[in-house]
Formats: structure tokens, C-alpha cells, sequence
């Protein structure tokens, strides 16, 4: 299957899902075209029917776009996983780690922005980096699944956190954490630009810059190369000399790394606090998007665009025509099964070529 | 000291049916990370049914319980026929397929049991309240017997009947069992609908003893450990019991210290942290002398040799 016909595929994934959507909208009485609008709506890529002062299409734009940052970044995470044959589950885990690390030495620091701002990142780095290797080192030197450790580390930092949360930093009126200073966050409030007084998004220029950077990773380095051969088949790496204890360690590092650039963009960008026993759902849809995006960077921010139509837009959705916000994820839940058997699609579709090498 | 016991079988005994449903689909070549969300759909399944009768029956009836356990495994059965469909027929990734459903499963349970009470309960919430489960004299639950029964027949169609042995030979040797002319295919499906009932009979039960009610909070990862249970148990049935007695008193013996040393309520956080802590440690330990069976996670391929 070459690159056209997996596009192709994905696209196709991405219709029969939001046309069961709809279908499941009929059913339960709502008008699809007004809901699919009203997504649009709320995420600032139609005009809305009236705004507040100061506010407008663009300033709902700039709004999703610090809601797709950390989606695009997860993704990103994920395919580089995915690529080195291995499955980064516990990027919600990460990104909480993440989050909560930043937030904890960084976010309820008095740093001056200039510093702030690059401390809290690298220590979103480190954190995720350092977790995601502490997974694939037990993969190559226990030989534990990393799925199941990667759940069991999800569960553990989830109830870990909650419980630092309550000890150190607990808001007791939201019942969250204590909000981060605007100094460390990656989103800056409140910016008067022209008539609008907006959001803006840094999280979204790390995101693109982190995409460029996951593209050369993969297509013209040699770390990336090796990775790609060690997630093909261990056997012929180890053959071919690639040094698999750092395979493995490197890439769930490089990814863990990618997860916790996400938290910091979800926790202190996105979001000021950090909700106590929940686990970011963005660590999962991630799954959706980099498998829609064919794994490939250019592929996964248009497919984290439309994820976040769907997340962002739906509480719009919800408060206009009524429809249940769960109805988003649903319909994401349905664009993942597509997404799964896209290799079958692409076989059925496109006979001889054989669709197996693009699942990887 | 009685009340530990009684608690955590409650506990580690749907585990252990839910990872014993896991070795079946495993042993088969089907690997199954949706017994999370099989589970979850069977207890909104099961939480349904239930709402459903109480309503006509004479207040304080146990049928309602009963109808619920029914209502699990089919509903966990049917549920489950999409992730044999997603890796026999479509040869999805199966550690993909698993999780897509776990995904697809909390948000498909979440939004229909909203709409589920909008039309029975006219209210927009997202749970369904359960009445408490049958319980023996000495504080033990009926469906633990159920569930013991279940546990040793399924022992014995493993291990001592034909199919059994078919079935694992499908885990291991798939093209043995092709060429004894039979279909791989249907024993796969056989497999996974049999994980499907016992992960949705599971997920009742911990609706029942566990949240009490069906809501996404019966999605805490219980799938998961059973997964790492059968793991250390190596897919077989009697270690994996003596992994999930582990988890089990780890969790509860936890609790019970908490309470003992007066701590306050928000170290019960850590003490959740438990189970988890104990199967990654074991996962440590164990994985390098368990062996896997060999074509799991493969879709068969006739032409392949």
C-alpha cells in the first residue's frame, strides 16, 4: 500500500465514522448537520452567532490551538513508539507526571517568565523521558510487556499524584491543584492583539517544532533508522549490531519525553490545575490520532486537528443542540475501530499490495 | 480477621474468572487487552437488566441479581464478538484492537447509560444504582460460589476435554489443527466469546461489590490486572488463582493498615497504589520464565508456513 492509497484509508475511516455519528445522531432526534456545525462553531473555524466583547472566530481559534498543542504532542509520542514496534500506553501517565512535576517546581515558583517557562519544560522532558525509559528498560532486561507495565504505571502515578496532590498543593474549594502562576504557563492570558483580546498558544510552536522534529527522526537519522529496524525484528537488529537495551530505553525515552512536553502543555497550558484520580483521556486519544495520521508527523497534525474539532468543539456542541458530550468520544471510539483494521481496508481495496507494511 | 477474607474474595475472585476467561482467549492465539472494556460493557449490561426488572418484581426478590449475572455474560459475549471480529476476520493488531475497544467501550457504556436514564429515571446522570447482591450467612456472596463453579468446569474444558485441547493446540500450532481439519477460525471466535461471558460475569460482580452502582468508575483497570495475573500464572489456571489471592490480600491487608495505624482517609491513595506496585514487581520477576504461547497474536494464515 503506497502513500496515497494509506491516506486514502484513513480518510475513509475518518467518513464512515463521522457518517455513524451522524446515523446515531438521527437516532436519538438531533439534527446532524446543526451538531457537526456547532463542532465547527466551538472550535473557531466557523462564525459563531454572536460574541462577547473582544472575542471572535479568531480568538476561538487561538483557544483550540492550545487544546491541539498537547493532543499533537501525545500523537507524536505515540508514533514514535509505535515505530520502534512498541506501544506507549502510559502517555496519560506521563503526561500527569509530567504535569505534576512542573506545576510542583516550577508553576508555584516566583521565576521571572524568561526562565520559568524553559525550566518547566525541561522538567516536563526529564520526567517523561525518564519513565518512558524506565518502561523500556524493563522490557529489554526483564522482558515485561510493556503494555501491562505501562497500565500498572498509569495506575500507580495516577494515585501517587492524587495522593501528593492532597499533601502539597490541594485547592480545598475546586478540590483540584492550586492553580500554576501565569509566569510558568505556556499559554499567555489575555494578550490585546487588534480589537481581540486573545489567548496565545506556545504550546502549539513547540508542538509544530517537536512534528519537524519527530520527521527527521524518522526519515533522516540514523537513530531513527535503527529504531525502525529494531521494531520490524529484533532478531535482524541484534544481527545487525543495533544495540537493542539502548533500542528499547531510547525510543520509549524519546516518546515519554514527547508524552511529558504534552503534560506541560495540557497541565500548564491548556489547563492551570490538575484534576485529583483522572487521567488525562488526551493520553489515549492519542492512540486515535497517530494510527488516522498513518504514524507519520504530517499525517498526525491533521489528523490531531480533526481529534480536536471533535474534543474541543463538543462542549459548544453540547450546550447548543443538547447533545450528550460523550457523543464526541463515541464517535472517536468508532474512527479508532475503523483505524485498527485500516491494513484489511487498504487490502481489500487495493488487492495485491499487500497492506501490512504500512501498520507499522 | 474474617472480614478480610470475606472482602477480598470478593475481589479476587471475579479477577481470577475474568483471567481465566483471558487464558482461554490467550491459549486460543487471541491476545485480549479488552477484557477491560468486556468487563464493562457486561456490568452495564448486567446494571440494565437489572433496573429493567426491580421494577416489576416484589421488592427485596433476588431475581433481579440473577437476571443482572445473565444479562453480563451475554451482554460481555456479544460485546466481545467485535474484538474476535476486529482480529480473526478484519486481522487487526490484536494489542491494538484491545485497547481501541477498552476506548470505544467507556464511552459507548457512558453515553447509553445517559440516555438509558433519560428515558427510565428522567434524570441525566451517568450511573445505574445496583441493590446489594445475595449474601450467604457469614458474609459471603452468592455469585463467589457461582463463580468457584464456573472456575472448575472451566478448569476441566481446558484441560480434560477435547475442545480444550483443540483450543490450545490453536495457541500453539494452528496449522496442526488445520490440518486435523478443523477451523482454526471457530475455535478463535469459540475463545474469545467464552472471555467475553466471564469478563462481563466479572464486571457485574465488581459493580456489585466493588462501586455499587454501574458508572465509568467500574473501569479502574481491573481488566488490566487480570491480564498480568495470567501472565505470572503462565497461562494456566491454578498459578494464576494463587497470582490473584496476591493481588487480592495485598489490596486488602493494605486497607487494614491504614485503619490500624489511624492514618487519615487520604493514604487510602497510596494503599491503591498496592495491587498495582505488586504486579509491576512480579511482572519483574516472573516474565523472564514465562512462556507465552506461540502464535499468539498472530491471525492464522493457511497459506502460511
Amino acid at each position: 500500500m503506497n502513500k496515497k492509497q494509506a491516506i486514502s484509508v484513513s480518510l475513509i475511516a475518518i467518513a464512515a465514522s463521522l457518517l455513524a455519528g451522524a446515523i446515531l445522531l438521527l437516532i436519538l432526534g438531533k439534527d446532524p448537520i446543526a451538531a457537526y456545525t456547532h463542532l465547527l462553531q466551538g472550535s473557531g473555524l466557523l462564525p459563531k452567532a454572536a460574541y462577547a466583547a473582544h472575542r471572535g472566530m479568531f480568538t476561538d481559534f487561538m483557544k483550540f490551538l492550545t487544546a491541539m498543542a498537547p493532543m499533537l504532542l501525545a500523537a507524536l509520542a505515540f508514533a514514535v513508539a509505535l515505530r520502534g514496534g512498541m506501544f506507549n500506553i502510559s502517555i496519560a501517565g506521563q503526561m500527569l507526571a509530567a504535569g505534576f512535576t512542573a506545576s510542583l517546581f516550577i508553576g508555584y515558583s516566583s521565576l521571572p517568565a524568561l526562565i520559568a517557562r524553559p525550566l518547566a519544560v525541561t522538567l516536563g522532558l526529564i520526567t517523561g523521558g525518564a519513565i518512558g525509559a524506565f518502561i523500556g528498560w524493563l522490557k529489554h532486561r526483564f522482558n515485561v510487556n510493556e503494555v501491562v507495565s505501562s497500565i500498572m504505571v498509569n495506575y500507580s502515578l495516577m494515585y501517587g499524584i492524587s495522593f501528593a496532590i492532597n499533601a502539597l498543593c490541594l485547592d480545598p474549594v475546586s478540590r483540584q491543584s492550586v492553580r500554576v502562576g501565569e509566569a510558568a504557563r505556556l499559554t499567555l492570558r489575555n494578550i490585546p492583539l487588534g480589537d481581540y483580546i486573545t489567548d496565545i498558544s506556545l504550546g502549539i510552536l513547540l508542538a509544530l517544532a517537536a512534528a519537524a522534529l519527530v520527521h527527521i527522526y524518522m526519515t533522516r537519522s540514523i537513530a531513527g533508522f535503527s529504531a525502525r529496524i529494531a521494531g520490524l525484528s529484533p532478531t535482524a537488529a541484534r544481527y545487525a549490531g543495533i544495540d537493542l537495551c539502548r533500542h528499547y530505553t531510547g525510543t520509549m525515552a524519546f516518546s515519554g519525553a514527547l508524552a511529558g512536553l504534552a503534560g506541560v502543555c495540557y497541565y500548564m497550558g491548556y489547563y492551570a490545575s490538575i484534576q485529583m484520580k483522572v487521567m488525562p483521556s488526551m493520553g489515549f486519544d492519542a492512540i486515535a490520532v497517530s494510527l488516522l495520521g498513518c504514524n507519520n508527523p504530517l499525517g498526525i497534525i491533521g489528523a490531531s486537528f480533526l481529534i480536536t474539532i471533535l474534543n474541543k468543539g463538543s462542549i459548544y456542541m453540547s450546550a447548543m443542540s443538547g447533545v450528550d458530550m460523550e457523543i464526541a468520544s463515541l464517535i472517536i471510539g468508532t474512527m479508532l475501530i475503523f483505524s485498527a483494521c485500516t491494513a484489511y481496508m487498504g487490502q481489500k481495496l487495493y488487492g495485491k499490495n499487500k497492506g501490512k507494511e504500512t501498520a507499522k | 480477621m474474617m472480614h478480610i477474607i470475606t472482602d477480598s474474595l470478593a475481589f479476587i475472585l471475579p479477577l481470577l474468572i475474568m483471567a481465566i476467561g483471558g487464558i482461554f482467549s490467550e491459549k486460543s492465539g487471541v491476545t485480549n487487552l479488552a477484557l477491560e472494556g468486556l468487563q464493562g460493557f457486561g456490568a452495564f449490561a448486567g446494571a440494565v437488566a437489572a433496573a429493567l426488572c426491580t421494577a416489576h418484581l416484589a421488592p427485596g426478590s433476588a431475581a433481579p441479581f440473577y437476571i443482572a449475572l445473565l444479562a453480563a455474560v451475554i451482554g460481555g459475549a456479544v460485546f466481545s464478538l467485535l474484538h474476535a471480529l476486529l482480529c480473526i476476520r478484519f486481522r487487526a493488531d490484536q494489542v491494538v484492537s484491545g485497547v481501541v475497544i477498552n476506548l470505544f467501550s467507556l464511552a459507548l457504556t457512558t453515553c447509553l447509560a445517559k440516555s438509558f436514564n433519560r428515558i427510565f429515571s428522567h434524570t441525566a446522570q451517568n450511573r445505574i444504582s445496583l441493590d446489594i447482591a445475595p449474601q450467604l450467612p457469614g458474609g459471603f456472596y452468592t455469585f463467589e460460589l457461582i463463580i468457584i463453579a464456573l472456575a472448575g468446569l472451566c478448569w476441566f474444558i481446558l484441560y480434560r476435554t477435547r475442545f480444550g485441547l483443540r483450543l490450545r493446540a490453536c495457541g500453539d500450532n494452528p496449522n496442526a489443527v488445520d490440518a486435523a481439519g478443523l477451523s482454526v477460525e471457530r475455535i478463535r471466535y469459540t475463545a474469545v466469546i467464552i472471555s467475553g461471558g466471564l469478563s462481563g460475569l466479572a464486571g457485574i460482580c465488581f459493580a456489585y461489590s466493588v462501586t455499587g452502582c454501574f458508572s465509568s468508575a467500574v473501569y479502574m483497570g481491573y481488566g488490566y490486572l487480570s491480564i498480568a495475573a495470567l501472565i505470572f500464572g503462565n497461562w494456566t489456571i491454578l498459578p494464576t488463582l494463587k497470582a490473584c489471592l496476591l493481588f487480592g490480600l495485598a489490596k486488602y491487608l493494605g486497607y487494614e493498615l491504614v485503619k490500624h495505624l489511624n492514618m487519615p482517609s487520604s493514604y487510602s491513595d497510596l494503599v491503591m497504589i498496592l495491587p498495582y506496585a505488586v504486579t509491576l514487581i512480579l511482572l519483574i520477576f516472573y516474565s523472564g520464565s514465562t512462556r507465552a504461547p506461540r502464535a499468539l497474536g498472530e491471525a492464522f494464515d493457511k497459506g502460511k508456513r
